[in-house]
Order: structure tokens, then sequence, then C-alpha cells
């Protein structure tokens, strides 16, 4: 069996790699350390380590060194939207941002609901600037209607399947999906939406819709199939990671379940901690994504889930599109943003948690979920120690930096967050001893 | 938090806007300036020859995505009647039709070179993104899906305003004054932009409607009352204004049929009957006799839906004067020196011709 997490050292890794200066923060607490990097792996991690002849040096200093981000949710758009962005792009933009590796959401064109479909993506990762993790199909097509081959695709390494931008609308079908991951070891990502409330929405429903005149999305979409999968994975054993939680409501109802221990995990994607749905008054369709912008008591909701563990994982939900498409009208623009290169400043900048916690969000905890961490014998998350393959990210927490569109690695523009000063930078990434991006800037 | 709260209501503009997208781009003074300079031009209108110069050598477009009768030949017909050059845009006939994206579209307009704007289209916020793409170029919204259509409630109230005595008293009486509006509220572009309008004259504006049809959030909006019993409210009803009922919105998705629409909502002559004697009946049109209005009501004196109609005209010169009409005053309103004399500007004389 293929393990998508487990890589070589890059061909193009030097052999070895000191980074000296900072602050080691990973699973095991944080302590001043320089990481010493040989052909591909950590060999040291202690203070004052010296540079061997020849060997490369990042500056880590006032910088955290964490193991490198995991996005558990990245469109990346190949095949099918090249004009959006390709592997390529998309990897890099997840370098620049500090992501080690990015589980590919299968809303391709093709799905990724079969086994040449996946293995077309891992030969298309090849040489990426990231790791790229598949999430296959649940259903064939992502329609909703039969599952898709599962087990083929859990044979070829991939652990999380979803039909991400669709909910499985279905709940019997739902059920049978979670009995038959179960068998495979694998989990369910959900985007919760019930379309028989959402249907047609484009926008959180509440009173800047009423004002706007735009369809809305009620709440009660989003927190149905939470809590109808809740019940499922409770009935079943079998479990499911919650895709972007927007509502104050989804909050509750996973904070109850996880207290309870049905097997469920959650994501929050940046702007639903940054951004409300008062951001659509001028109708510019940059701020349309769905789950849409909700209210400032949802945004508290969230930010309370991913201080008090109720969320595991800040998942960046990277959605480019082409410009001509998000010149359209705001209901008929497709929903979704940038969020690869803003993610780990978003957090800094909104949240009010220490950067130990935030890494957490960013790192090691959606390893664990995507099973690309050591206990999954993969290469990401995980602890800063020797024998460790060097993932790694290098975090300058209080430096700042203007959001350019057009500096951005991706395809596309479409980042609402365009002239905005964020705070905490990614200074350098470190992918297999590799060092992909140095001083913000991409090596390739 | 990003936020762009200077969109709410409230933020209330000193001068005319530079573009007219919603009501709530216009405060009570703004109001008020476009009502008396409809005046002006309501006297234009009654001329022999009503056309004047004002606009000469400016150039109008109007560009409809969305299919409209009326309200197109309003604008064009204030256009003309200011002597401006009109260019008609239709979505079907364009290259809209050939997969041109809205903003080529306008880049193009632009390039030409337009003075104003004049958009309807199906989705909510299309004048919005417009204005916010051209330059030195005026939009003015005609509707736009269910979010506004700021000259119809314009003409509304210059209506209400001409039976309540017209000129500054009129407008006085829109202190307290007690309209209802009733129907479809949650997808009627015309409702959102009335209800701005009327309360920023300071009416007590009440909202009669199924729950359904209601917006899903009334907070924020400027409403004094909400209520499902249309029987209730018609002994305090100084206007009554009627909204269309689409056909498929009663056709058990947000109504469960027509019939039992028209029982409860509709204004019958039986209703009529029961509104003070000076009420005023308005509706924007279409309308759907015996769904939302009953024809013999449609025809009572106090039924004003026809003069809605033709105050629009007047309503819509004066929004392009106001945005357009750079010379700050009614000068140019004087006949062209080539037509037959027959009167003179009049902002303040009495009517002539």
């Amino acid at each position: 069996m293929a393990d998508p997490g487990t890589g070589r050292m890059s061909p193009t890794a030097p052999m070895e790699l000191l980074v000296r200066g900072g602050t080691v923060v990973d699973r095991t607490g944080s302590r001043r350390s320089d990481v010493r990097v040989v052909e591909g792996t950590v060999v040291e991690v202690a203070e004052g380590l010296e540079a061997a002849p020849g060997a490369t040096v990042l500056d880590a200093g006032g910088c955290v060194v964490s193991p490198g981000f995991v996005d558990l949710h990245t469109h990346l758009r190949e095949p099918g939207r090249e004009e959006a962005e390709t592997i390529d792009s998309g990897t890099r933009a997840a370098a620049l941002g500090g992501f080690t590796a990015v589980v590919a959401m299968p809303n391709t064109e093709p799905a990724l609901d079969s086994a040449e479909s996946v293995r077309n993506v891992h030969a298309l990762a090849q040489g990426a600037m990231a790791h790229v993790a598949v999430a296959g199909a649940i259903t064939v097509g992502r329609a909703g209607e039969r599952l898709a081959p599962m087990a083929e695709l859990a044979a070829l390494g991939v652990r999380i399947f979803t039909d991400d931008g669709d909910g499985v609308q279905s709940a019997g079908l739902m059920r049978r999906a979670l009995q038959y991951a179960m068998d495979l070891d694998v989990t369910l990502a959900q985007h919760c939406e019930d379309k028989s409330l959402s249907g047609g929405g484009v926008m959180h429903e509440g009173a800047w819709s009423s004002r706007l005149g735009l369809p809305g999305q009620p709440s009660e979409a989003e927190e149905v199939m939470v809590a109808r999968d809740i019940a499922l994975a409770r009935a079943t054993g079998g479990r499911v990671h919650f895709l972007h939680l927007s509502t104050a409501g989804s909050v509750e109802l996973v904070r109850r379940a996880r207290a309870e221990g049905v097997p469920v995990t959650a994501e929050v994607a940046p702007h639903h901690f940054t951004l409300t749905d008062a951001c659509a008054c001028g109708f510019d369709p940059v701020f349309k994504v769905n789950p849409p912008l909700r209210t400032d008591a949802d945004v508290a909701a969230v930010k309370a889930a991913l201080a008090d563990g109720t969320a595991d994982a800040i998942a960046t939900d990277h959605a480019p599109h082409a410009p001509e498409l998000k010149d359209l009208p705001f209901d008929e623009a497709p929903p979704g943003m940038l969020g690869l290169q803003t993610a780990l400043a978003l957090a800094v900048t909104e949240l009010a948690l220490p950067i130990e916690h935030i890494v957490a969000l960013l790192s090691w905890q959606p390893a664990a979920i995507a099973r690309l961490d050591g206990a999954s014998g993969g290469t990401q998350g995980g602890d800063v120690a020797p024998g460790r393959p060097a993932n790694l990210a290098v975090v300058d927490p209080v430096a700042t930096w203007v959001v350019d569109p057009a500096a951005l690695a991706s395809r596309s523009r479409n980042t609402p967050y365009g002239g905005r000063t964020l705070t905490g930078q990614v200074r350098h990434t470190v992918l297999m001893g590799e060092p992909v991006v140095i001083d913000a800037e991409a090596q390739r | 938090m990003l936020s762009s709260a200077k969109c709410w209501a409230g933020d209330l503009v000193s001068a005319f806007p530079k573009h007219l997208l919603a009501m709530d781009d216009l405060d009570a003074g703004a109001i008020g300036e476009v009502l008396r300079v409809t005046d002006s031009f309501a006297e234009v209108g009654r001329r022999a020859n009503p056309k004047v110069p004002t606009l000469r050598g400016r150039t109008v477009a109007t560009l409809f995505f969305e299919d409209s009768t009326r309200t197109r030949m309003s604008f064009e017909t204030a256009a003309k009647r200011m002597s401006a050059d009109v260019l008609s845009f239709a979505a079907g006939s364009s290259a809209v039709k050939k997969g041109e994206s809205l903003r080529d579209t306008i880049e193009t307009i632009q390039a030409i070179g337009m003075d104003a704007v004049i958009i309807r289209h199906r989705s909510s916020g299309v004048p919005a993104r417009v204005a916010s793409w051209v330059e030195g170029c005026a939009v003015i919204n005609a509707g736009d899906g269910w979010h506004q259509h700021p000259t119809q409630a314009l003409l509304d109230l210059y209506t209400v305003r001409q039976s309540l005595g017209g000129g500054d008293e009129g407008l006085a009486r829109f202190a307290g004054l007690r309209v209802t509006i009733v129907g479809d509220i949650r997808h009627s572009r015309v409702a959102r932009s009335q209800i701005t309008a009327y309360a920023a004259l300071g009416a007590d504006v009440t909202l009669v409607a199924p729950s359904t049809l209601l917006p899903p959030s009334l907070e924020g909006w400027p409403v004094a009352s909400v209520s499902h019993d249309l029987d209730k409210v018609l002994a305090t009803s100084d206007v009554v204004s009627l909204l269309r009922l689409q056909a498929e919105r009663g056709s058990g998705e947000y109504v469960p049929t027509m019939r039992e629409y028209t029982a409860g909502y509709a204004l019958t002559a039986r209703r009529a009957l029961e509104l003070p004697p000076e009420a005023v009946i308005l509706h924007p049109g279409p309308m759907i006799r015996g769904v939302e209005i009953a024809s013999e009501v449609a025809e009572l004196p106090s039924a004003r839906i026809t003069d809605q109609v033709g105050n629009g005209v007047a309503v819509r010169m004066a929004v392009l004067f106001l945005l357009l009409g750079q010379p700050a005053s009614l000068e140019h309103m004087s006949e062209p020196p080539d037509s037959e004399p027959i009167g003179g500007p009049a902002p303040e004389g009495g009517p002539r011709g």
C-alpha cells in the first residue's frame, strides 16, 4: 500500500541544513533550540549548534519553529480548472503559507472518485512544493447517489473522503458510507448544508441578506446536517470530520458531541473568524463563500471553538476562481476565496491565542485528522525531534506585512484581504529537508 | 474584524449623490429636492412641446438585462425630453447574449462615452458593482433583483405628495402619515425602496404579509409595525401600497394557493370601503387584477395608479437633472431657440403653457 505521508528526501535538498536561533514549538512544548537537518531528516535539536562547512543556515531569530502546517481543505483545481489553479501554483502558495502538506479536495473535473483519477493527481503532484494528500469523493461524481469505490481509493492511500462543495444529502446513504468507512479505517469529511434549506441562498440569511435583497442560507441549513451526522457517527462509530464550521449552533452541537465521546472532529476557516455577512454590503463576490460569512455572534462562537478545543484545526478552504468568474453578479459568481498564504497571519491577527496554540491548530492537530502524522506512519505533524522527517514552518509571530493580491502565488486573485496589514509571517518553509521558502520567498 | 458599516442606512448624504443606487443614498433633504425639481419638470411635461435642452450633448444609456416596458420607456422618455442622446442596450440583442461579461459590457459602454447608465438587472447589487467600476458616469438603478428600485419609490412619494396638497406643505404632511405596504415584501425591490423612502420623510410604515412573504429579518428596518391581518389595519391606513404577487409564489411554496392569498391579502371592494375617505391606493404595476387588487378598486378615484405612471417621467427627469445637470439651477430648462416659444423656466412660478 502506498502511503501518502511517507516521502523521500527532496532531491534538491541540501545535505545539511541548520535552522538557527528560533524557538521550537511542537506537541511536547516549546524551547529555545536550533534544528540540524541532514539528508531530509532532523538529526539534532539543541541550543548553540554550529553549522557544518557548506551547510545551509536559516536564520530563525525571533521565530517559532513548528512542524510544517497541514491544510485539511485545499482546492487545487487540477485537473479541470487549471486557469484558476494548478497543483504547481497551489502548492507554491501552500509553501509560502507554511504548509508542507495539503489535503486536495476532490471536486475537480472530473471528480476524484476513482483509482485512476487519484493516481493521476499523485502523478501530477510529484515534485510539488508541498505534499499533496488526496481526499476521495464519498459518492460517484459527488452526485450523492451511490458510493464511490472507497476501498480502491483507500488502497492508494486515501484517508479522507468528502463530497465537499456539497453535503451528502441522503441520511441513509451517509449512514452506509460511515459503516463502510469504518471497515477501511478512513474518515468522512462533511460539508454540512441541507439543500432544502439553503437552496438558492448566496449569503448568510439574516439582517444583511434581507436588506440587500439576496437569497440567504439560514444557519439551520448547516446545523441540521451537523446534528444528523453526529447522530450517525454516534450510531455507527464511524469518524466524521466537519468541514468549515461556521455557525454558533454548529459549534455547540459539536461541543456537546465531543463531551459525549462521539468520534467527530471539526475545522474552522480563517474567513469565518475574520469576516462577517456585513462584508456583502457592496455586493462584491470576493466575499462570497460557502458556507457563507455569518454574523458577529457566529464569529465569536467559532473563535471560542478554536480556543476551547471544540475545533481541532484551522483549514483554509483555499478556493481559487478566475477573475472573470468573480466579476459576475453576486448571486451568479462561484463561492470561494484564497486562503493558503494568509491563514497563519489571520490566525495571529484575529485570534487572541498563544502562538503555540495557533501552530497546533495549523500543524499536528490537522495532521492527525488527515492521518499524515507520525503515529499514522506519515511525515507530517508530530514532534521536531531527531529521526523525524524535516517538514518545518518557521514563523515570525510579530512581523507585519501588507497583503498584495498581485504578489500571491496562486493563479487567481480572489482574496478579500488586499491592502490589509496582517501580523504574523511565514519566514521559511522546509519540505523534506529542502528550504522551499526562505525569507518569505519561494525558492522554486 | 473587517466590516463595511458605512453601507448601513443612517450614513446620510448631504449633497446629491453621484449615483442613485438605493433609497438609502438620499436623505430627507435630497428627497425634497427631487420632488421640488419634479414639479418643474411636470410643468415641462404639460407644455405643447415638452422638450428642454437641459441635457443637450449628454449621453445616457439604458442597460436593461431584464425585461421591462414601463420603466424603460419612462426613463428613455425622460432623457429624450431633456434632449439627451439615448442609447439603448437590450441584453437580448447585444453581445451580452454572446457571453460577454458584465464588466466587459460596462467597459465597452464607458469607452463609447456615457454620462449616465440606467441599469436594470435580475441580480441584486449589479448597479452597485457597476458604480464601482465606472468613472465620471452616473449610475441609476432601475431595479435590481429583490434589492432596490429607487425611482419607483420617488414617484410614489411624488404621487402621495400631490394627494396631500403638493409642494412643501404636502411634503410636511408625510410626518406621521400611516402607510401600509401589502404583499410579497420578501421578493420586492419596490418595497425595500418604499420603506426607506417613506420612513425618511417621517411616515409610519406598516407591513402586511404572510410570514412566508416577509424578509427573513426586519432587523434595522424603519418599520412601525407588522401585521398578518389586512382587515385590522385598513381603518388606520392613509396610504395603501399593494405589491404584485408573482404566480409562482402562490403555487404552494410561499402561500398555498393564489385564492388563499387573495382571500387574506387582496384589496377587494369590501376592504376598500374600510379605508379612511382620503386614503390613497397605490400599485407599482404591473398589477394582476383579481389577485392583489380587485378590478373595481383599481378604478376608484383614490387609486392613483395611472398618476404613478405619469409622474414617473417627471421624477426621472428630476433624477437625471440632479445627477447630470451640472449647472445647479434650472436655467437650462428654457425652450430650445428653434422651438416654438411657449414659456420659460418656472421653478417657482405657476403652471404655464
